[in-house]
């Protein structure tokens, strides 16, 4: 089938010198295999698979989408400034129109970590999407946005980061978080009072094959893209809904993760979680940088592929069915939600436990934001953690109001900061960012 | 006492050398339908019956296999391709003769399908219908692992055949540039053979029994006879006498780039700590990108006798020659006629000059002295951006650890070697540069002089899994056992001893044999939370350069 070649941008940073521990997951290994088949399958002698360097994200651009406690000095290491810089480079030459796209294979992950991070979780210090994300907005002032997020595991961070955020939708697909890490991600998590219907959550049964996955993406994932209209669609791809991953359990395969691609044709693909490295990675990479770069995926397998084995349940598909149907539902009433759920309340508070299991460190956060019909609305958060660290953060959306942002300012200039450690203040339309 | 000789497309020179010392030099036209003919001419001027004992060595660089290619003068070759699931093969160029036969190799060497003694009998059967008696088979993966190639090859094999295997040729990873090496080397194999016998009577016709080396394509030399394995090794010897001309020229041991500067094409090549650069995958020939190791070096439509215009008020410079220089009786203004004009050199017409270059002057509203400058600097300006590009494009390649992102090297030229005709042109190259420019004094028979004093070159790779307890030499195709406890220091070692063997070999002598790691990772291996083993990967090098590491400039006798 002749398919439209595109040109796509390939930014390839395995970390060969770095890992969390010597036997973790996310260890040197992880993307060895990986680009052991990138390079014999000639994929970088392709005219239209151009390879790049990843640049190193600044401190600055960490502080335009998380309040890193203290500072992301202390959070981070080169190998995150360079898996976030990787991303970034991937949105520079997409936007810049170098290429059509690109898929920032880079390591280590990004998309469990929060607006707020004390800490690592699940693998993650900094969210590489995020950190782009901010990136694009401030450089290249894009507006609409839409990050899917493909890893089995629910994308808790960038859900947080852009929960009351209207003009970034973040849907994610995973595995249920009944059966699996962070534990959250449910279709009623529905996006803050401000951003209903920005965050869309589809957890899907154990055990999904192909077949479930094509069917999200058919029935929820690209309708609902279809009407979001974003400029700019981003797939935040883990690898470890395959059937081999040693600590997940679905059924997807390297197939399955190319006709993805092919349907969901991402602007920027981000390499998340996949701990499979030997028997899943290498066919799968090469699935979607084949995709990506409109090339026949149609022989990629991997050896042990065996349709049958994988295939999902009629029980499995009648669920998935449900659920796709749930989420239409809930999609389509989403304008008539606000006013029950916000009622008369000037602002709308929520409390969070956050868990950073990768760190072992507990926080406990309440975050406060300002119910508003013109832009995502101030957002106050004020955060302990077992640290003996508690902060105080001001965040202004993106597309900020006058209101919203006189009141932002105005708790700033006046919050008694004795009790905290520090107290932060973020400007995402302004890019300002203070901390006293 | 060294003879070295470069066998160009136009002439042949040749340079006798002793204790890094220029001795005699003799240049000759080269007879393109009689190469050993050229030799002897070129030859019989430097020696004579009381210099030929002291000669003890013979070092060629040959244009054979490269025009063999470029003019299609190859042997029908028939690949069997081992090629398993992945990129699909349809999306390959891969010419008409190409069988697909069962078998595969994953990424750690280990088989998933066998080959299938059946099916490739019945390949076998239409190779011999179909008259082709040069065979390439190449594996995916069989630098990991090359018992499917070696496998099939017993079954293919018959005393007609001539047969190649991809394995044996590069230890890289890469199964499309894989199949175009093998290709090539199966292609080339009659006409190179001609070639190494017209050498070998030709040193009969000399009367001597002197070992004769060929020159490859990253520089270094390897004994004629052991050549005939791999002919395909040697293409682009003509550009990598060039740049191991540099090197024998000039006293370098800091980052560098050279310009060769001909008629239709400048060439640009890059040195880091003196030492000229390898092309990262393998060098490409007539569109085909290959594993060779090959120098670096890239090839600009810009020359001495580029055709220069006007369009839209813009002076442009080639890339289209219509001849020699207007000065010189060509049809059309060149730079070499700006040069003319300007003073910088003296020789030709420079009426005729001034007359070519007269009507580009009008359409530049300048008077021709004014277009005969701004011709000279458009010329600089354009190789210069060139050199600046392609230094980004050397600095800015990918690397894969962290440290080598933030430390690696990056080069920094401190000086710029300018050979060729219009090498007058090298000020104001170097003035957009930056840096200074130098032209190598011998520089008529540099060519010869790094084909003389080039050492042997040789890479090794070797492949440790622990965890399977075994280790390959990836080029040899050996797979030996190793205990759990083999470390990254024993790779190193193997690696040492198995490229010391080969180079040795190839002809190097122990004292030439200067090696270097450039590749030594171990990762652990971990499944399912345990670690299992380690994968180590070494690469052994002996870099491309002169014979001796404290060679000294070559001066006149």
């Amino acid at each position: 089938m002749p398919k439209k070649i595109k040109k796509t941008g390939l930014i390839f940073f395995p970390a060969f010198d770095w890992a969390i521990s010597p036997n973790h997951p996310e260890r040197e290994e992880r993307l060895l295999y990986t680009q052991d088949q990138v390079f014999e399958e000639g994929l970088l002698d392709f005219p239209n698979i151009v390879e790049y360097k990843p640049d190193l994200a600044t401190y600055a651009d960490i502080n335009r989408c998380h309040i890193c406690v203290p500072n992301p000095q202390y959070l981070t290491t080169n190998s995150h400034l360079i898996s976030a810089g990787g991303a970034i480079t991937a949105a520079k030459k997409v936007l810049s129109g170098d290429v059509d796209n690109a898929f920032a294979l880079v390591r280590p992950p990004g998309h469990h970590s929060m607006l707020v991070a004390h800490g690592a979780r699940g693998f993650c210090n900094i969210n590489i999407e995020a950190v782009m994300i901010e990136y694009i907005r401030h450089q290249f002032g894009v507006k609409r946005i839409a990050v899917v997020d493909t890893d089995c595991h629910h994308g808790d961070g960038t859900q947080d980061i852009y929960w009351n955020d209207p003009d970034v939708l973040c849907i994610s697909i995973h595995q249920d978080g009944r059966t699996l890490y962070p534990g959250t991600g449910f279709t009623d998590d529905f996006g803050g009072p401000n951003a209903l219907g920005a965050t869309i959550n589809i957890p899907l049964p154990p055990r999904t094959s192909d077949e479930g996955f094509l069917f999200v993406m058919d029935n929820v994932i690209l309708p609902i893209l279809d009407e979001f209209k974003p400029e700019i669609i981003i797939n935040s791809a883990g690898q470890d809904n395959h059937y081999s991953d040693p600590i997940t359990n679905m059924s997807f395969s390297a197939q399955g993760y190319a006709l993805l691609n092919e349907k969901l044709a991402p602007d920027i693909a981000v390499l998340e979680g996949g701990y499979s490295i030997e028997k899943a990675l290498p066919y799968v990479n090469v699935g979607i940088i084949l995709a990506m770069a409109g090339l026949d995926f149609s022989q990629v397998r991997e050896p042990d592929y065996d349709a049958l084995r994988i295939r999902q349940s009629p029980e499995i598909t009648r669920l998935i069915e449900d659920e796709a149907r749930n989420v239409m539902t809930l999609w389509k009433k989403k304008k008539n939600l606000k006013k029950q759920i916000t009622g008369s309340a000037a602002y709308i508070r929520r409390e969070k436990n956050i868990y950073y299991d990768t760190d072992n460190i507990m926080e406990k956060q309440t975050e406060t934001v300002r119910v508003c019909d013109k832009c995502g609305g101030v957002v106050m958060i004020d955060s302990a953690a077992d640290t003996g660290k508690r902060i105080y953060a001001i965040i202004l959306p993106n597309s900020c109001c006058a209101e919203c942002r006189e009141s932002g300012e105005n708790f700033f200039s006046r919050m008694n900061s004795s009790q905290y450690n520090h107290v932060y203040f973020q400007d995402r339309q302004k890019d300002v960012f203070i901390v006293k | 006492m060294i003879l070295g000789i470069d066998v160009g497309g136009t002439h042949t020179d040749a340079v006798l050398v002793r204790n890094f010392q220029l001795i005699r030099k003799a240049k000759v036209l080269t007879n393109p339908t009689n190469i050993m003919a050229s030799l002897l001419e070129a030859a019989q001027k430097l020696i004579s019956d009381e210099n030929i004992n002291n000669i003890d060595r013979i070092v060629l660089s040959t244009t054979i296999s490269t025009n063999a290619i470029v003019q299609d003068k190859t042997n029908r070759v028939a690949m069997v391709l081992l090629s398993g699931p992945g990129l699909s093969p349809e999306t390959l160029d891969l010419g008409k003769d190409v069988y697909f036969a069962g078998g595969y190799v994953n990424h750690r060497g280990i088989p998933v399908k066998n080959v299938n003694s059946r099916q490739i009998n019945e390949i076998s059967g239409e190779i011999a219908q179909n008259q082709i008696r040069h065979i390439g088979i190449v594996g995916k993966f069989s630098s990991r692992n090359p018992q499917q190639e070696i496998d099939a090859a017993e079954l293919l094999r018959d005393d007609s055949r001539h047969i190649s295997l991809g394995h044996t040729l590069s230890g890289q990873l890469n199964f499309p540039r894989r199949i175009a090496t093998t290709y090539l080397n199966a292609a080339i194999q009659d006409i190179y053979q001609g070639f190494v016998q017209d050498v070998q009577k030709f040193i009969e016709k000399i009367g001597a029994n002197i070992p004769v080396y060929i020159l490859k394509a990253d520089g270094g030399t390897i004994l004629i006879d052991k050549s005939m394995e791999c002919p395909v090794q040697t293409i682009h010897s003509g550009p990598a006498a060039g740049i191991m001309g540099v090197l024998a020229t000039a006293r370098m041991k800091e980052d560098a780039v050279a310009l060769d500067i001909g008629g239709t094409t400048t060439d640009i090549s890059v040195f880091a700590d003196g030492v000229p650069l390898l092309e990262p995958s393998g060098v490409a020939i007539n569109g085909r990108k290959t594993l060779i190791r090959g120098l670096y070096t890239k090839s600009i439509g810009v020359g001495g006798d580029s055709v220069v215009k006007v369009e839209n008020g813009d002076l442009l410079i080639g890339p289209q020659r219509e001849g020699s220089a207007a000065a010189l009786g060509g049809p059309v203004p060149t730079p070499t006629d700006a040069m003319i004009v300007e003073g910088i050199v003296d020789f030709g017409d420079r009426q005729k000059a001034r007359d070519a270059i007269a009507p580009l002057a009008k359409m530049l509203h300048m008077d021709v002295q004014d277009a005969a400058q701004a011709i000279v600097k458009k010329m600089a300006a354009l190789i210069s951006d060139h050199v600046r590009q392609i230094l980004a494009g050397i600095n800015n390649k990918p690397v894969y650890t962290i440290h080598e992102l933030l430390e690696g090297k990056i080069i920094q030229p401190k000086i710029l070697y300018v050979a060729g005709g219009p090498a007058a042109v090298a000020p104001f190259i170097a003035e957009n540069l930056g840096y200074p420019y130098s032209i190598p004094d011998h520089s008529e028979v540099s060519n010869a002089l790094g084909v003389a004093l080039a050492r042997t070159t040789a890479e090794v790779t070797i492949l440790a899994d622990t965890e399977k307890r075994e280790l390959i030499i990836s080029e040899d195709g050996r797979v030996q056992s190793i205990p759990r406890s083999f470390a990254l220091a024993d790779a190193v070692e193997v690696g040492k001893t198995t490229l010391r063997e080969k180079a040795a070999g190839m002809g190097a002598r122990p004292e030439e044999i200067i090696m270097e790691v450039t590749e030594s990772q171990e990762f652990n291996m971990v499944r399912d939370f345990y670690t299992t083993g380690k994968n180590i990967r070494v690469k052994v090098q002996i870099k491309p350069g002169l014979i001796s590491a404290g060679a000294e400039r070559v001066n006149d006798a």
